[in-house]
């Protein structure tokens, strides 16, 4: 049983994010990077898989820099057999990772059973790669995965919706999931797993290799600055009763006309 | 020269770290009240293969080099140095038996800590002999087959859980520092009588005892080395043991610069938040000014070590700069969070209680500058 598990790597939830002077991308040379966090429950969930049926092989694939390769380290550390890396810039549009996941996936010659990946990025946020790869191999997909077990050839999965409320699909394997915080616990990688994880192969690739050139960039960025300044709080003194009303009309007030929310 | 971490190295900092920001941190401050002992999580931590990182790969241990077991425990420490104090004695008993035991007593005693949770004591000092720990006066006598241990133990962190303990004592107090042995004692054998778990300032969670042994029998074969070797098993123990103990200095000093200036650019007087003032940002400097500055020292101390160079210098150096930098910077802490600081909702007056033990522990500060002394006025 082949598993493919797609890893983002994400600058730390505790770094100060900086545009570059010219605002052309961020500044990646102080970034701290670690595992998209969303990525982790699909590593952890490829393991927890792999513990019941020891012949499963978990490969983890990442596009993006090789500066610095610690999401894919650190998922071997964890467990991962094998690694693929497409060496690409940061900035690559869904739709081009995507491609190059999917070409990454045939350079590797095995047929996939089960495709991970987290439900999103925590960078930009787009909740689209998952959907994408699975659409380009024409496989089922379900995100925002919160269960999971294995029924036969079949997965069974649960999704959370709004209100709390779970939906199950049951799917056909091979197929693509996209994991969300609440499937499991991850593991940290152990110190005799780092040790391990040395010596396990991480093949690379090129863009080129996996068939992903410029054209495909659907998206482009224009630019990138950092949100203005939140303005301070405004406070309101409701103390006095003789002006509660006024004080009420003028909250109510103020949320239709600047904060726009009613 | 070249002051990098290898990737690897940075690999492992960056998991007890992790550790220590998801397992400690959040945990700290009920266990520190509490006293309670931090059983859960120093077992999480072996299972990840955090503890007892000196037990050499043949053994089954790790094989790490004091540089790896620096930037593990320096981690570990910046979670809580309390919990740290517990992680950090299994090492420091486990030192001497592979400083000074034989083949055999490595696989015998060393093994069974890398293939299950097991916890160990240094029993050294006593309650009339600390820094003076060549009068130690426990007696090992020969009882032909076995030896007999009488005598009393004091400070001994963990002993209330010790699977194994390493006694000092002497064969003969006349000898002085010569008649200085370490054996090896199974802290189950009849006639070891625990005292009760004290009552500290700080460290709270680690579990300290006195220990009497009263006719205490132990195998021949626990012995580390010969009769008498015990002082220079001591010794070297130290020169590996005091870079580590600078480490935990160097994790709670960080921390408490961390604190200090994130408190700092939050909270507002005078119209600005305090880190704009002159006075806390000196106080901030001298704080990254004296964490780097222990830094360096203690992981030279370590690397020393690793090379084979003789580090006696230079590792008094670290422990003493780095716990009293600590103590300083701890204290500083407080300072900047004024009255808040001053608070157990807030982090800092622990660190600040904290910090004291490490100048104590493992050779005062004082005791550390005789060291230097001796070292430099040859
Ligand atoms: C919480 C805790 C845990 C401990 N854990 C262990 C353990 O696991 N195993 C173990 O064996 N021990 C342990 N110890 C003991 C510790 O190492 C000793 O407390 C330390 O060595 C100091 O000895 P003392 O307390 O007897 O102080 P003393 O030696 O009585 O010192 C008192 C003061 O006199 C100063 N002083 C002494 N001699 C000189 C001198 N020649 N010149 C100048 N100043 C001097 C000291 O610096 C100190 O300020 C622990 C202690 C504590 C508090
Ligand atoms: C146990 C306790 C009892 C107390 N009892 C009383 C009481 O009975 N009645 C009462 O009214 N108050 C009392 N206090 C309050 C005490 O007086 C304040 O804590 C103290 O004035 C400091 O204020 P703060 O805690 O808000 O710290 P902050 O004013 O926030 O100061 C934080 C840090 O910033 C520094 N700082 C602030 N402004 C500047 C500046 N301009 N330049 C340089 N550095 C600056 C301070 O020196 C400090 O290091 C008590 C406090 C405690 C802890």
């Amino acid at each position: 049983m082949n598993i493919f598990v797609c890893v983002k790597q994400v600058p730390d939830t505790e770094t100060k994010i900086t545009p570059t002077g010219d605002g052309s991308f961020i500044e990646t040379a102080s970034i701290k990077w670690i595992m998209n966090p969303y990525d982790e429950f699909a590593v952890e969930q490829a393991l927890l898989i792999k513990q019941s049926n020891p012949a499963a092989n978990v490969t983890v694939l990442r596009v993006g820099s090789v500066k610095d390769t610690e999401a894919l380290r650190t998922a071997m550390a964890m467990g991962a057999d094998d690694a693929a890396l497409v060496e690409a810039a940061d900035n690559l549009d869904s739709y081009s990772i995507a491609k190059a996941l999917k070409g990454a996936i045939d350079k590797t010659g095995k047929k996939p059973d089960l495709i991970l990946a987290g439900k999103q990025a925590i960078d930009d946020d787009a909740l689209q790669v998952p959907q994408i790869l699975a659409q380009m191999l024409n496989l089922p997909s379900v995100s925002v995965i919160v269960g999971f077990e294995q029924a036969g050839n079949n997965v069974k999965v649960k999704r959370e919706v709004e209100g709390g409320a779970l939906e199950v699909y049951e799917l056909s394997t091979p197929c693509v999931l996209a994991c969300n915080k609440g499937l499991n616990t991850p593991r940290y990688a152990s110190l005799p797993g780092i040790m391990k994880a040395k010596k396990k192969p991480m093949a690379q690739y090129s863009l080129a290799d996996v068939g992903v050139s410029d054209a495909d960039r659907r998206v482009k960025y224009s630019g990138f600055r950092l949100p203005p300044e939140k303005p301070p709080g405004k406070k309101f003194d409701a103390t006095d009763a003789a002006k509660q009303k006024d004080v009420v009309s003028q909250v109510v007030g103020l949320l239709r006309t600047e904060a726009k929310v009613i | 020269m070249d002051f990098s971490l290898t990737p690897e190295q940075r690999e492992i900092r960056e998991l007890a770290l992790k550790f220590a920001k998801n397992e400690m941190i959040p945990h700290a401050q009920e266990y520190d009240e509490a006293g309670k002992f931090p059983m859960e999580i120093f077992k999480k931590a072996w299972e990840l293969g955090l503890i007892n990182t000196c037990i050499p790969a043949e053994y089954g241990g790790s094989g790490f080099s004091s540089v790896d077991s620096i930037a593990i425990s320096e981690s570990l420490a910046y979670g809580c140095m309390g919990m740290n104090t517990s992680f950090m004695a299994n090492d420091l008993a486990l030192l001497p038996i592979v400083i000074g035991g034989s083949d055999a007593q490595k696989k015998k005693f060393l093994t069974p800590f890398t293939e299950e949770f097991r916890i160990a004591s240094f029993c050294l000092t006593e309650p009339g002999n600390g820094s003076d720990a060549g009068g130690i006066k426990t007696q090992i006598k020969d009882g032909g087959d076995h030896w007999i241990i009488n005598g009393e133990k004091m400070w001994i962190t963990n002993a209330g859980h010790a699977h194994l303990f390493v006694v000092y004592g002497t064969i003969d107090p006349a000898l002085k520092h010569k008649g200085i042995s370490a054996i090896v004692v199974d802290p189950k054998s009849p006639g070891i009588e625990l005292g009760k778990k004290e009552d500290k300032m700080g460290h709270r969670s680690s579990d300290t005892r006195g220990v009497r042994f009263n006719n205490v029998k132990v195998p021949k074969e626990n012995m580390l080395g010969n009769p008498g070797d015990g002082w220079a098993i001591a010794m070297s123990t130290l020169d590996h043991s005091r870079p580590l103990v600078a480490s935990s200095a160097l994790g709670g000093a960080q921390r408490a610069l961390d604190l200090s200036i994130q408190y700092a650019k939050e909270r507002v007087q005078f119209g600005v938040p305090i880190a704009k003032h002159q006075a806390i940002q000196f106080m901030i400097a001298e704080m990254g000014m004296k964490v780097e500055a222990a830094r360096l020292l203690t992981y030279k101390a370590g690397w020393l070590c690793d090379q084979g160079i003789r580090n006696t210098e230079i590792a008094s150096y670290a422990k003493a700069f780095a716990s009293d930098s600590c103590m300083q910077i701890t204290t500083d802490a407080v300072q900047i969070y004024g009255g808040y600081g001053y608070s157990k909702e807030y982090p800092v007056e622990k660190l600040m209680r904290d910090a004291k033990l490490i100048q104590i522990y493992e050779g005062t500060s004082q005791i550390q500058r005789l060291v230097m002394a001796r070292e430099l006025i040859k």
